[in-house]
């Protein structure tokens, strides 16, 4: 290991700029001649748009246009589209209600898209929006998901009787039965999945240019995934040729998947700053980020294992309820079935599995990915039952566990749910976690909290994800629309510095610190003299971007076959250059050498002679510059054991972590401070839904937990310190040996949260946000049991 | 529309602002002082941070027009030349940020803390302090070591 080469923990390139203030966000900048866009949204849930009366506005000082659905329609603007198909169990595909970027007569959610207001000034914007008079007849909303598809409720889309999206059985329903019929016991769990805001700190926003020149179309926007809202917007919204729009994400201040989707704003920001002629920016505001950024969660299930007389598990059996929110978002279907039941087998070798996921509309925002993505829901799902199981045999919840695991010789390992596990030792993290959690010791401690009446509890969470986003065959199979392949290109430049463009797109991961650390760990160039571009459609080929922990797992390798290449490229010209064979070239340390000699010349100087082939192989291409793209051959599978320890006060139902340990299993770690850090985030973020935050809309479809004043961040002072450590295994289906990391806390922490405050009060279940109100009452009704 | 007269990063600066414009609007938008960000419109998040006065404020809960005369140093005012201020070089040496978004409010809230609390600051001191400011990213671990040893570095300069 070099200082600065894989394994290093090397001090991130990128923070510098953000450190000085000098980052460049999607609001940060300002052309010449901008105008701003206020969006007007419905007030309310449900209702049938009567007429709009945009006069008083368009008289206002500075307002420039408003624009509604009609104009958009009337300009072949499409409307926004889902990526993966999910089959219904009639055998038809998902209903698919039409979502128009700006409302078409009906607006289905608080927040809805219903017309935009351009001005010279934002507190124009503002006015004008106020000036929109909008005449609505309200209709009934549906805001519940367990009982939004029941018979009798209000029909949101005609598409889609009793609200219900999907309804979709998956795995062996007659085996699943059998088993429970013959079982030794069974345990079952209701339970819900809280629905939450993803609340990336950075509000979207979208800049529109138009250069009436070129006829090129420039959108700065906070994306995740710039190339993807190209190809959409271009393929599905006719908002302009591909090679005629440019789709930029800066600096982007945080996604946890809300920044995938394509979302009306921007497609209507594109197009109106080419209709008006003039750049327009929207920033959201607080607020509207609460009501119309796509929200994540929203399950209600039960849950149920069927067990032999030792605890091993049979067969599970899972029914789900999803919201899917008023509109389907981009990804909206994959979200609660691929990426939810593909992971309920867990880290068991649980032989039978049968999920059914019926998902419904309601009158609330879309709801997509958010940090996790289906697999927090399985995990809270699965490691919630594991425990319930463990209280009704009698049994450890770690000893549970550990029977019940996927032994470490029997990977590859198929599970009954389509998914292949690459590698891992589960014992080996359940071990080491254990350690570090002082398990052994817990009852002593336990009992000292007793003596000053306080309760305490330890919670294990085993988790395992399916991430590294994917084969894309794999995904063509299950319905979805795109290729989940990544690609890179390395360009050395003439003095020997280097380029590298990758289809990722970093917004705090810090790809620019660790691709340039596999850059100069296998090139042997200086990671100062490297240099990672990202994020914009007119520098790099092409990309499907950051999410589903893919960027090391799948772009990191694209990057590693660039410089294959290269290297590969280099042997040839360092051979002419030092008048030997080609096959007798070593390459190390940024050194090509004749085997068995001193001669030898650097990689810059292979560069340079690349661009400047005076004395040069024939018919050799001049330049030094290597694309690739990797399609991986699977998933990637991180996995690990989490355990945390709290002691709450039943006098207040206040919890407090004590202590939380994390042992993961993410294969090879390129810059161990990165890899932290993401886990410190996922963990926060997990320990955010299992103890704070709760978005909640009333029966009238109003969301009434629409500011940090009514839904609660985690901050500083509701967090400790958190003990990491890793327990590798090697997956051999990644070229890198590299699996995803960024989303693992947030899929490990919440059943490791809730078990433990469970364990404390002596409770079967109880239910998140375990806010203080919550854990009081459950620890009221436990005493009085 | 108002004139205001104030200094920002040490220099002289005036603009004719509405009087509803707020202070974060004056810096980022009059000024192209970017570095102070918008994360909320409650006052809850804290990206907003600036100094004025030598007093840590939400500059997105102040009217321009109160600024009038004062003294206001935004993240952009905190670097010596092209060396970063202690508190900056610890918050990357600590890996304390990720997107960079809630950075620069973090910063100047941090300057506030050693500012009231000193130069020896427990991580509970750290934890309770910090929370008018939220990050996404970094679930505050390493925002909380990256303070402390800011704080330390600082030695008695503040």
């Amino acid at each position: 290991m070099t200082d600065f080469g894989i394994g290093a923990s090397v001090k991130r390139k990128e923070d510098r700029r953000f450190l000085l203030g000098k980052g460049r966000y999607t609001d940060d900048i300002q052309p010449n001649g901008l105008t701003h866009a206020v969006f007007v949204r419905s007030p309310h849930a449900h209702a049938a748009i009567k007429q709009i009366d945009s006069s008083a506005a368009l008289a206002a000082p500075g307002v420039i246009a408003v624009l509604t659905g009609d104009d958009l329609s009337a300009d072949g603007i499409g409307p926004l589209i889902c990526g993966v198909t999910v089959t219904s169990d009639d055998g038809e595909p998902h209903k698919a209600p039409a979502h128009p970027a700006l409302a078409q007569g009906k607006v289905n959610y608080v927040g809805d898209h219903v017309a935009i207001v351009v001005a010279e000034t934002y507190a124009q914007a503002r006015d004008g929006a106020e000036l929109v008079m909008v005449d609505y007849e309200v209709l009934p909303a549906v805001t519940d998901t367990a009982t939004a598809a029941n018979p009798g409720q209000q029909q949101i889309h005609e598409v889609a009787p009793d609200n219900v999206c999907f309804n979709w059985p998956f795995g062996d329903k007659e085996g699943v039965e059998a088993a429970f019929a013959s079982a030794h016991k069974v345990s079952s769990l209701d339970l819900v999945n809280n629905r939450m805001v993803t609340n990336a700190m950075e509000p979207r926003a979208a800049l529109g240019e138009y250069n009436a020149g070129t006829e090129e179309i420039t959108l700065h926007v906070t994306t995740q995934n710039p190339h993807v809202h190209r190809l959409v917007m271009s393929a599905f919204n006719q908002l302009a040729p591909e090679h005629k729009l440019r789709v930029v994400g800066p600096d982007v201040g945080g996604g946890f998947g809300v920044k995938i989707f394509v979302y009306a704003e921007e497609l209507v920001v594109g197009w109106a700053c080419r209709k008006l002629n003039r750049p327009i920016k929207w920033t959201a505001e607080r607020t509207e980020a609460f009501l119309a950024d796509a929200h994540g969660r929203d399950h209600v299930s039960k849950a149920e294992m069927a067990m032999d007389e030792n605890g091993r598990f049979l067969a599970m059996r899972v029914h789900t309820r999803a919201n899917l929110g008023a509109y389907l978002s981009t990804f909206g279907t994959m979200v609660p079935s691929y990426l939810y039941a593909f992971l309920l087998a867990g880290q068991y070798a649980t032989p039978l599995i049968y999920s059914e996921v019926k998902a419904v509309f309601t009158n609330t925002a879309p709801v997509d990915a958010c940090r996790g993505a289906g697999r927090p829901e399985a995990t809270f799902l699965v490691e919630r039952l594991v425990d319930v199981c463990a209280a009704d045999m009698g049994m450890d919840p770690a000893e549970i566990r550990r029977i019940n695991f996927i032994p470490v010789d029997a990977f590859p390992y198929q599970t009954p749910v389509v998914q292949c596990y690459d590698s891992g030792d589960y014992n080996a993290a359940l071990n080491k976690a254990l350690e570090l959690a002082g398990y052994a010791d817990f009852p002593a401690r336990a009992e000292a909290a007793a003596v000053r009446g306080k309760c305490r509890g330890i919670g294990i969470s085993s988790y395992v994800e399916a991430c590294g986003m994917a084969p894309s065959a794999a995904v063509g199979q299950l319905g979805g629309g795109v290729g989940l392949w990544e690609s890179a290109q390395v360009r050395f430049n003439p003095t020997g510095n280097v380029q590298v463009f990758t289809g990722t797109h970093s917004h705090g991961q810090g790809h620019e610190t660790t691709f340039a650390q596999l850059v100069c760990d296998q090139l042997g160039v200086p990671i100062d003299n490297i240099e990672v571009i990202h994020g914009d459609t007119a520098k790099t080929q092409f990309g499907m971007g950051t999410y589903g922990s893919r960027s090391l797992a799948v772009g990191g390798v694209a990057i590693a076959k660039a410089c294959d290449k290269l290297i590969a490229k280099g042997k040839k010209i360092a051979a002419h250059a030092l008048e030997a064979a080609e096959g007798d070239i070593e390459f190390a340390d940024g050194s090509f050498s004749v085997a068995g000699t001193d001669k030898a010349m650097g990689i810059g100087e292979v560069a340079f002679n690349a661009y400047v082939p005076h004395s040069y192989p024939e018919r050799l291409e001049p330049g030094f510059d290597e694309n690739a793209f990797f399609d991986p051959t699977n998933f990637s599978f991180p996995a690990g054991t989490h355990i945390c320890e709290v002691e709450v006060d039943p006098e207040t139902g206040e919890v407090d972590i004590i202590k939380y340990s994390a042992v993961d299993d993410f294969g090879r770690l390129i810059n161990p401070m990165i890899v932290a850090g993401q886990v410190h985030g996922g963990i926060a973020h997990g320990v955010g839904q299992a103890l704070l935050e709760a978005c909640r809309y009333d029966s009238d479809g109003q969301l009434i937990t629409a500011s940090y004043m009514d839904y609660t961040m985690p901050r500083a002072d509701n967090l400790p310190s958190f003990d990491l450590d890793y327990a590798p295994t090697h997956p051999p289906d990644n070229p890198l040996g590299v699996k995803g990391c960024g989303e693992a806390g947030a899929i490990g922490a919440p059943p490791a949260v809730i078990n433990a405050i469970a364990n404390a009060l002596d409770v079967k279940h109880i239910e998140m946000p375990a806010t203080p109100e919550t854990v009081w009452r459950a620890a009221q009704t436990a005493a009085r049991a | 529309m108002k004139n205001v007269e104030l200094t920002v990063n040490g220099s002289p600066v005036s603009g004719e602002v509405e009087s509803r414009t707020l202070l974060v609007h004056f810096l980022r938008e009059h000024l192209r002082l970017t570095g102070t960000h918008i994360g909320c419109d409650t006052s809850q998040c804290g990206a907003c941070v600036v100094h004025v006065n030598g007093k840590s404020v939400k500059s997105c809960t102040m009217l321009a027009v109160q600024a009038d005369g004062a003294e206001v140093t935004t993240i952009e005012g905190l670097a010596h030349g092209e060396e970063l201020h202690p508190m900056q070089q610890a918050f990357m040496d600590n890996h304390g940020l990720q997107c960079g978004f809630c950075t620069p409010g973090m910063i100047m809230s941090a300057l506030d803390i050693v500012k009231r609390n000193g130069n020896e600051l427990d991580e509970a001191t750290v934890r309770k302090e910090l929370e008018g400011n939220i990050c996404r990213c970094t679930g505050y671990h390493n925002i909380v070591k990256s303070v402390q040893a800011g704080a330390r570095a600082m030695g008695g300069e503040s």
